[in-house]
């Protein structure tokens, strides 16, 4: 049955091949590693990296928040760009693979000379790129809530840290639902395991209880037997700290329902379900469940408006928004203001001086850059509604000053992060 | 403290049995012919994204002909996925058997493009495939009815392929530019979409504080019906006999004056629809994603290699003993029973969640194999000739 790969099928390989790879080349807006968008024709732009994973697992959440960073950069650049100068964005594609990232962050920044990378999701992409960062000593704007417990001066945090969402969404839960016990779900690896410690430190010095932990590898679907726990653990009923990522989420929520386990009995509060999500898990599923963030939709100022209109006419009607989104928008604004305070792109030493105590009215309310390198920001508790949007149940007065250095854990409190005075730095003692 | 058992039992069976709907396509496949077929998991995804279609679909019909989705979603799954199988089999596969390696990457291949092809699948991407299918093997039919076809053969293809290629790439890309986000958006998208049960799927009954969900029991039975339909489909029908000699002695049932290409290709559809089916349940306990498959693959092919190669009932009783093992040591329902033996019931703790319940099954199933290299129910006598 077998069949000769004679000289004529290698011609023809040959040509469908270096056809198709024509045909990529050619293609408009292909995503392929290294291909620059945006930017005038001269060489008179301001290069910066976009490096986020465009494919595998991860490709699902963080192609929206490219979408956002290149309608930020499209945006400053219709208004007159930077200094005069244009943003040229080179994205790269880090593929879900920690390692690829690392390469790729040297690629952008050894190769494409670029001033500053904007990108990253995952904590585990975040801690591969960061010693390439700090080696080089050059910036990266990081733009996802995370487990904190980290300080980097070559890193801006733009997302939550864990006191601008865990740990205001465990004070709210033990208010809400007064001496209900706690239940800890979450995706196998280190942002869940590290949120469920401070969660507990957390529970422990505000008299809470905890009745149960249990951790799902990621992308998995098995989650009967971590129901069955739940109950069994939670016969009275109780509250679900939900910290899965991804598919698991859909798994969970819809075998809850089946077993008649509903928001009424199990209310959850979940960190990694967003608007996106919740498109993709099901609002059936999901409803009147709560999630902690710091931007929603649903947010009713001006500037969340015109985002999330600026957003639909670029990428469709059908597209929301959600909390990465922003912060991604945002940081891009918080860089280009950064760098015409400080009169350069390419001195990072000035731009990163220049960079903390920046103000910008975000969608999510007003912003400051924190000398810690995060951002202070409002925190809100959104509970999930009939049209797949939250309703805002509770929100904070202002801006969260944020804390790098988890205060409930042991190891970590009584410390702080300053990098304004060169005395203090990364972790010192308060 | 009985519900509670109850309830557990028919977890665990629950499990078992949505494993061995995955499965059961892939035994049938892999146990009858011989093809280690990993585009499996793909087929079942595709079986899920067609539940997509047909929900959507009926979304528009209202409220008393939604319900009834789910059967006519079945029904579209098998056929559309038993259509792809042919497609694959007689594009790839046929000329790959006897060669299971060649074959495992192939089809790994295929389950690669699959999964892409679901993400960035859009108007253009394929009206640019139909145009290119149209030119091509219609200036091929042409040219084969010429009578020095062997001749031009190669050059045909040589100049026929870029040239084709060349006019869909255009036709879609003046699509794109002319319909602009309308035409280029792509269909799913790497986003995961929702498929929503039915609202009379979405309850269960109630069992004191238990409940067991009508999703699981729907597809308990239809796990059931689907053994059935294939256990009579290959001992009382004319092709299901000829499945089985072909199975046999290919060479005997060719010289006996059996299709054996038409057996082949009726097997691997029929596999390949079962996957569909299999894609049209488990979207109802899970997510529907380019990587839905990707999920199930490894367990299934545990469960045809435990099961035994080319036994359906090896199949049967593999699925519900790795489902039931699977929840008996996730959900710590184990170690109560050992308390006798503190020991013992230290270790199932340590293994009681959801990851490390898998290293504990698949150290047994190792270790089963071990004793019984070729499954629980190994095939006697003249083996498949694989």
């Amino acid at each position: 049955m077998a069949r000769g790969f004679g000289r004529r099928e290698f011609l023809i390989m040959g040509s469908v091949a270096s056809g198709s790879v024509l045909l990529k080349a050619c293609t408009p807006g292909s995503q392929d590693s290294g291909s620059t968008d945006g930017g005038s024709p001269s060489g008179d732009t301001i290069k910066v990296g976009i490096l986020h994973s465009l494919s595998g697992t991860m490709a699902i959440s963080e192609k929206s928040v490219v979408d956002a960073e290149k309608l930020a950069i499209k945006e400053i650049n219709a208004a007159g760009g930077v200094l005069g100068k244009q943003i040229e964005a080179i994205t790269e594609d880090g593929q879900s693979d920690w390692d690829k990232f690392s390469e790729k962050a040297k690629k952008l920044i050894e190769q494409d000379k670029v001033v500053t990378v904007f990108g990253c999701w995952t904590s585990a992409s975040r801690k591969a790129v960061k010693p390439v960062f700090e080696s080089k000593d050059h910036m990266l704007w990081y733009p996802v809530q995370y487990e904190g417990q980290e300080c980097s001066k070559n890193i801006f945090y733009t997302g939550a840290a864990p006191n601008q969402q865990i740990e205001p969404s465990v004070d709210w839960l033990l208010e809400e639902y007064k001496g209900k016990p706690f239940f800890l779900v979450g995706s196998d690896y280190v942002f869940p395991r590290t949120a469920n410690t401070i969660i507990k430190a957390q529970l422990e010095a505000k008299g809470g209880k905890h009745v149960g932990e249990e951790y799902i590898q990621l992308g998995s679907t098995d989650v009967t037997p971590v129901i069955a726990k739940i109950q069994a653990a939670l016969p009275e009923g109780g509250v679900i700290y939900n910290s899965l990522n991804g598919d698991t989420n859909v798994a969970f929520f819809k075998q809850l329902q089946g077993k008649g386990l509903g928001p009424d009995k199990y209310p959850s509060m979940s960190v990694s379900i967003a608007e996106e999500e919740v498109k993709a898990i099901g609002v059936e599923y999901l409803k009147d469940h709560y999630a902690a963030w710091n931007y929603f939709q649903t947010v009713d100022s001006p500037e969340s408006k015109k985002f999330v209109e600026a957003f639909k006419k670029e990428y469709g009607e059908d597209r929301v928004v959600n909390d990465p989104m922003e912060a991604s928008y945002i940081m891009v604004y918080l860089w280009k203001q950064a760098v015409e305070e400080a009169g350069t792109a390419d001195d990072l030493e000035k731009v990163r001086a220049a960079a903390i105590g920046q103000e910008f009215a975000a969608p999510n309310g007003p912003v400051k850059v924190a000398g810690n390198h995060h951002i202070s920001k409002t925190v809100r508790i959104g509970k999930i509604g009939e049209d797949g949007l939250f309703e805002i149940v509770n929100s904070t007065d202002g801006p969260v000053e944020p804390i790098a250095w988890n205060q409930f854990v042991k190891d970590t409190k009584g410390y702080a992060c300053d990098w304004s005075d060169p005395n203090k730095g990364e972790k010192y003692k308060i | 403290m009985l519900t509670s058992l109850l309830d557990g039992l028919f977890d665990g069976i629950s499990i078992g049995s949505v494993l061995l709907l995955a499965a059961l396509g892939l035994a049938i496949v892999f146990g009858l012919m011989g093809v280690i077929n990993m585009a499996h998991g793909e087929l079942m995804m595709i079986g899920a994204y067609t539940t997509f279609v047909v929900q959507n679909a009926f979304k528009s019909f209202g409220q008393p002909w939604f319900g009834a989705y789910i059967f006519v979603a079945l029904i579209c799954a098998f056929f559309v996925t038993a259509l792809l199988g042919l497609i694959l089999e007689k594009g790839v596969i046929r000329h790959l058997y006897g060669r299971p390696l060649e074959t495992l990457l192939a089809t790994w291949g295929v389950s690669l493009i699959l999964r892409q092809f679901v993400r960035s699948v859009s108007w253009v991407m394929v009206l640019g495939l139909g145009v290119f299918c149209v030119l091509y093997f219609g200036a091929m039919a042409i040219l084969s009815r010429r009578p020095n076809v062997e001749k031009i053969r190669g050059w045909a293809r040589t100049v026929l392929i870029p040239l084709s290629a060349g006019i869909a790439w255009s036709a879609g890309n003046m699509l794109g530019q002319t319909y602009q986000l309308a035409a280029t958006k792509p269909w799913f998208g790497a986003q995961n979409v929702d498929v929503t049960a039915p609202g009379w799927l979405r309850k269960g009954i109630k069992l004191g504080t238990y409940q067991l969900p009508y999703v699981r029991l729907f597809i308990l039975v239809l796990t059931i019906v689907c053994i059935l339909g294939m256990y009579l489909f290959l001992q009382r029908s004319a092709w299901g006999l000829r499945i089985r000699a072909v199975t046999q002695n290919r060479s005997m049932s060719a010289c006996l004056g059996i299709p054996t290409e038409r057996v082949d290709a009726l097997t691997f559809a029929l596999g390949s629809g079962l996957a569909g089916v299999a894609g049209c349940a488990v979207s109802l306990l899970g997510s529907v994603g380019p990587n839905t498959g990707q999920n199930y693959i490894v367990d299934t092919f545990m469960v045809v290699v435990v099961g035994g190669v080319g036994k359906l009932v090896g199949s049967i009783v593999a699925a519900m003993a790795i489902g039931i093992a699977n929840y008996m040591i996730g959900a710590d329902a184990l170690s109560p029973l050992v308390s006798w033996f503190p020991q013992l019931a230290a270790v199932l703790q340590f293994f009681a969640n959801a990851s490390m319940a898998k290293v504990l099954v698949f150290a047994l199933i190792v270790t089963f194999l071990q004793f019984r290299p070729a499954g629980i129910f190994p095939q006697k006598g003249r083996m498949v000739d694989a």
